[in-house]
């Protein structure tokens, strides 16, 4: 796989994904291998690799070293953190969160998996799926992320057979399904030995789809928008107040969702004032038509008072404002987050202080149990939170859109980013198991990617 | 058993979709507009290199038709490039900035440095920095760094807290989810900031291609006069260069990154356009500072140690 200017040059896409899986599965080989096989890992990071594999003592290169960056982690021989990883083919430029998969770094999954367009999970074949792979699916299906790989991994160590890979695959896929995941690939593959990462097996004729890096160039990242709730968070207004521009009033920010177009008409929330699109600038060119995740500048028809931190909607499809918000949250921060605490709440582009009004539940990822009042919630914790704010709120459902239904609760004190917030229904009713259907029916409809 | 989807191969003209450079950008403007919503007094760093460039290129986009609301700062070794220097201030004036200097000749002829006996002053750019942040009172310092250039940097965040002395601790350092950057930090701490975070060498020379930015010939090839140390082409200059044993021969060379004349080597080229530039490089197998700074290979841990301390 070579890339040439011409290839290389061609506007392609951009994939945003995340990888999970344990030390055990073989997760560092498969990363290693998607990088050394698309031929991403260069002749001087092979070196350092092979010179610090060398000096302390292991004979082959240790691909794993390619990713581990920090000291203490070197030290200790694990990744404590979410680390990011940058490799192309001729067909897409791919991002890679590469996150740890032991039971204490869910925060670090979480994070990963929170701009993440594909999640893959890793599980070794011989041992199936485990207490881990659920809650690596529970993670994928909270944070909403559109498409999830299972990599059957170390399938020659179970001589390539197809139906301890058709039983695995079966066994996850309803239990995902049952979470509301809307999309699973399944792939058996080898990381060490190469099958099925980047090139396809050749012993397991048996398998007829896409390898792992088939599949990552050729997955969807763009998707039909109409029927998605616009929303444009107001980062800052642009006022040149130039002799060239002397009424140039401008709304910047990132469309969170959806489109816009010229000559709508919109809502400003929290206000409520209206007014009518005259204008989108996109980096200095006007256009007619913008689209999530454009960074743009709305000029409008009427000089009303807009601010940072408003949110500009399309009249007619404004979301609730309130004070009271019920979230799925992901506890990021070593010190607890406790009933009564007070803290500051940041959504899109506004910052507003809240109190937490309640904990009512904590789940265990592992089986999807609740466990009613736990007063506090702790690093890695998963639970459901009732936060009160000191001025109301446009929030989506993170189930309606993952940019404007997201949020973090920090430490007034030091800044500290305690909590990650999803407003909205819990995902589960806490009894979802594999042979039992979903408590919502779980429908692809009003995904926001 | 398997959800299979419909191969499609995206082109960019799928509806709705973006081209890489075009996420990058947006991306990269986004983070520009929350920290000049966020922050009071931010500052670029800027040396006349090809990410600070490219930096200062989307914060020119962002602000657009209005002026970008930072100022600029250049840590300056005084073993910097001429040709850099000229473009530097050619740029400021061009776009009214306002540039900030902060000297490391200033601190070694006042006595609060010494020289390192190899003459690199790449790591004596720190105390300058740090000091001129505190003393401007920059509450927000953008970097042209980018997560692929270094292993230490893979988990560098977009925003990175620092502490009254500008140390980074990895500890302390925030989670970052979804597009919610906290920049929050008390009196006298301040974030650093990388627009960059996501882009790789190639994407920022498309990027310049594709924007038509003007960069410094130094970046194209050109005859002058080079000697080898440490398997690297130096330019020979007041700095301390070359030794009796390191004889100079002329070469056609170009650099693909521009710092310290003491540690930035040269590489042998004929690519005199920007495409012929994007070619070579994409046919690389060398990462851009594993052939051309000597002071990342210094050891396993050495940006890491650098960081820490407040390095960029």
């Amino acid at each position: 796989m070579t890339t040439t200017l011409t290839e290389q040059a061609s506007a392609t896409t951009l994939l945003r994904f995340a990888t999970a899986g344990s030390v055990d599965d073989g997760k560092s080989t498969l990363v290693g291998r998607l990088l050394h096989d698309s031929k991403s890992v260069l002749t001087d990071q092979l070196e350092a690799v092979e010179r610090a594999s060398l000096s302390r003592g292991q004979e082959a290169p240790d691909l794993a070293l390619l990713t581990d960056g920090l000291r203490a982690e070197r030290e200790q021989g694990i990744t404590i953190d979410v680390a990011y990883r940058y490799f192309a083919t001729p067909k897409r430029r791919f991002i890679l969160a590469d996150t740890p998969g032991h039971v204490q770094y869910t925060r670090n999954m979480v994070t990963g998996a929170s701009t993440a367009e594909l999640a893959v999970v890793l599980v070794d074949a011989r041992n199936g799926v485990v207490e881990q792979t659920r809650r690596h699916a529970a993670v994928a299906a909270l944070l909403r992320v559109p498409h999830v790989v299972l990599a059957v991994n170390k399938m020659d160590l179970v001589d390539y057979a197809e139906p301890v890979f058709a039983a695995i695959a079966e066994e996850f896929t309803a239990y995902a399904a049952s979470l509301g995941v809307p999309e699973i690939t399944a792939i058996p593959i080898s990381a060490l030995a190469g099958d099925n990462v980047v090139e396809p097996s050749a012993h397991m004729d048996w398998y007829g789809g896409p390898t792992v890096l088939e599949h990552l160039e050729t997955v969807p990242v763009s998707h039909d928008l109409t029927g998605c709730h616009a929303r444009l968070p107001v980062q800052y207004v642009i006022r040149p107040q130039s002799a060239e521009h002397p009424d140039y009033r401008g709304y910047a920010g990132q469309i969170a969702a959806g489109t816009f177009r010229v000559g709508e008409e919109v809502t400003v929330l929290p206000s409520g004032r209206t007014s009518r699109i005259a204008g989108i600038d996109l980096l200095g060119t006007a256009v007619d038509l913008a689209w999530t995740p454009q960074s743009v500048t709305l000029l409008l028809d009427d000089d009303i008072d807009i601010s940072r931190g408003d949110l500009i909607v399309p009249s007619g499809d404004a979301p609730a404002t309130t004070q009271d918000i019920e979230a799925t949250v992901c506890h990021v921060a070593d010190r607890p987050l406790s009933v009564g605490q007070r803290v500051l709440l940041k959504h899109t582009t506004r910052t507003v202080k809240a109190i937490v009004k309640d904990i009512p539940s904590r789940l265990t990822l592992d089986d999807l149990s609740q466990h009613p009042a736990p007063g506090q919630l702790v690093a890695n914790d998963i639970g459901r939170v009732v936060v009160r704010t000191a001025e109301p709120l446009a929030l989506d459902a993170y189930a309606d859109s993952r940019r404007t239904g997201s949020f973090l609760l920090i430490d007034p004190a030091d800044g500290t980013t305690l909590t990650a917030g999803m407003a909205g229904a819990a995902f589960t009713d806490g009894t979802a198991t594999p042979d039992k259907a979903p408590a919502a029916a779980a429908d692809d409809e009003g995904w926001d990617f | 058993m398997t959800t299979t989807v419909a191969a499609v191969t995206e082109g960019t003209d799928a509806p709705y979709a973006l081209s890489h450079l075009d996420s990058l950008e947006s991306e990269a403007v986004h983070i520009f507009r929350e920290v000049a919503g966020e922050f009071e007094r931010p500052v670029i760093l800027f040396s006349g290199g090809k990410d600070s460039i490219v930096m200062l290129h989307l914060a020119l986009k962002a602000f657009a038709p209005a002026p970008v609301p930072f100022t600029l700062l250049h840590v300056d070794t005084g073993h910097n490039f001429p040709e850099v220097l000229e473009y530097r201030d050619r740029t400021v004036a061009r776009h009214g900035l306002r540039l900030h200097i902060a000297s490391v000749q200033e601190y070694i002829d006042a006595g609060k440095l010494r020289e390192r006996p190899d003459g690199t002053r790449n790591p004596l750019q720190t105390v300058p920095l740090t000091e001129k942040i505190q003393a401007e009172r920059f509450d927000a310092v953008f970097g042209g760094g980018r997560r692929d250039e270094e292993k230490a940097r893979a988990k560098e965040r977009v925003f990175s807290l620092r502490d009254e002395f500008s140390q980074w601790d990895p500890r302390r350092q925030r989670p970052e989810l979804w597009q919610l950057y906290n920049g929050r930090h008390a009196p006298g701490e301040h974030v650093r900031v990388f627009p960059l975070s996501n882009w790789t060498e190639l994407d920022v020379w498309q990027y310049i291609a594709r924007e038509g930015i003007e960069l410094p010939e130094i970046y194209f090839a050109h005859e002058r006069e080079v000697f080898r140390r440490a398997g690297m082409w130096l330019t020979a200059g007041e700095w301390g260069g070359p030794k009796e044993s390191e004889p100079v021969e002329k070469r056609l060379v170009r650099y693909r990154t521009v710092g310290d004349m003491s540690c930035t080597g040269a590489v042998d080229s004929d690519a005199t356009t920007l495409d012929a530039v994007i070619t070579e490089i994409a046919a690389s197998r060398l990462t851009e500072r594993g052939a051309t700074r000597a002071d990342d290979k210094m050891s396993e841990a050495a940006m890491e140690d650098r960081k820490r301390e407040g390095y960029f």
